[in-house]
């Protein structure tokens, strides 16, 4: 079964507290973010406390990801040193505006794992798009390597490369469907926007049934009590579950009388259908059926 | 590695904590302060002593005021403190893991 990403939950780097008790909440990944969530006077120590936080071991199950600093920055290349010897399992490149930002992190990386004797290419990337160059080049930047795993839309610094500001979604409508679309044809996963206001569940309710409905594969999180949420919007629910065990059985029934095409209360069912059906059920097989 | 300047390194929240590190002649001289001392000080002081030796650090003095950090954390924010307190600029990774 595809690795399932619906929750990527966000942690500052240089908060002991949070690295050290963030595995209890079981989100599909983890990223431990070097970049704007730690003050300038702190990347050094944040650097370190993510570098150990890798390779504890009640790690060792959930999905990694750092977001390191740019790399035409004093500290990107020098969290990229600590989290590949570190076992990352994927590097988020913030600021990803063109496919030579991926090419050049590929250089480094590719020189580090033969350093420190890591598989090359063992090490995967996730880029995030926070401009409207970036936008632009999404699918340019989603075929740019064999690493990518997905590529991510980040909502600060593009709201305000688009002189706007968050509001009802308006406002990402071209961007989600331009990353959504990149990603889709590069065969990889897309991310959407983290959701800041945590007293509007009502609100991160909305934007996740959109998205869902959109196909992104998950969202960033900056808060434990959004993952429940999250994965609850992500199942399927209980009629869609028996439907897709229709589905199934008559795709299974057709193929037995070997019919290329069969017929469900009516409806044809044909490829799409059944592999819709499919992923329903691996759904539910993960998520449980939503409450 | 030679301590050259005092530092600091953590906070005194919860779960972290707070190392001081100082140049000082003669032998290492090591104070732990912990509010789970009764309870893991052997502990405490297993995972620093290794810290220390691991990054060949046989001078000064170094204060730690523990709030109930993971070994990892003290490992971190040790190490953390050596290498500002030190006149390396260049990180080996592989004695810090």
């Amino acid at each position: 079964m595809k690795k399932l990403r619906r929750s990527m939950l966000f942690l500052p780097g240089a908060n002991a507290a949070m690295l050290s008790t963030a595995f209890i909440y079981r989100p599909d990944s983890i990223m431990f973010d070097l970049e704007d969530a730690v003050a300038l006077r702190e990347k050094d120590t944040a650097r370190v406390l993510v570098f150990h936080a890798l390779q504890h071991p009640m790690y060792k199950d959930i999905e990694t990801v750092v977001r390191i600093n740019p790399l035409n920055t004093p500290f990107g290349l020098k969290d990229l040193e600590a989290v590949v010897r570190a076992g990352v399992d994927v590097v988020r490149l913030p600021k990803t505006d063109t496919p030579e930002d991926i090419y050049e992190l590929e250089r480094h990386l590719e020189r580090i794992e033969l350093e420190c004797g890591r598989d090359v290419g063992s090490t995967r990337v996730m880029a995030a798009i926070e401009s409207a160059i970036g936008v632009i080049n999404a699918v340019a930047i989603a075929r740019s390597s064999q690493r990518l795993i997905g590529i991510a839309l980040a909502v600060f610094y593009y709201v305000m490369d688009m002189q706007t500001e968050r509001g009802d979604c308006t406002e990402l409508f071209y961007a989600r469907c331009a990353v959504l679309h990149a990603a889709r044809a590069a065969g990889i996963d897309a991310f959407d926007v983290v959701w800041s206001d945590l007293n509007d569940e009502a609100g991160f309710l909305r934007e996740v049934d959109l998205i869902r409905k959109m196909g992104f594969n998950g969202k960033s999180l900056i808060n434990p009590r959004q993952i429940d949420l999250l994965h609850n919007a992500y199942a399927p629910t209980q009629q869609e579950v028996d439907h897709a065990k229709r589905v199934i059985e008559a795709a299974e029934e057709g193929e037995r009388n070997g019919l290329g095409v069969v017929s469900l209360n009516g409806k044809m069912i044909d490829g799409p259908i059944i592999n819709h059906a499919q992923v329903v059920l691996e759904r539910a097989a993960a998520s449980g059926v939503r409450r | 590695m030679k301590i050259v300047r005092e530092a600091l390194a953590g906070t005194m929240e919860s779960s972290d904590l707070m190392v001081k590190i100082a140049p000082a002649e003669g032998e290492l001289d090591i104070v732990i302060h912990s509010e789970v001392i009764k309870q893991f000080g052997d502990q405490i002081h297993q995972v620093v002593n290794a810290t220390l030796r691991s990054m060949d650090v046989h001078q000064g003095v170094v204060i730690i005021e523990d709030k109930g950090a993971l070994d990892c954390v003290i490992r971190a924010r040790l190490q953390s403190a050596i290498l500002r307190a030190s006149d390396s600029d260049n990180i080996n990774w592989e004695k810090l893991l």
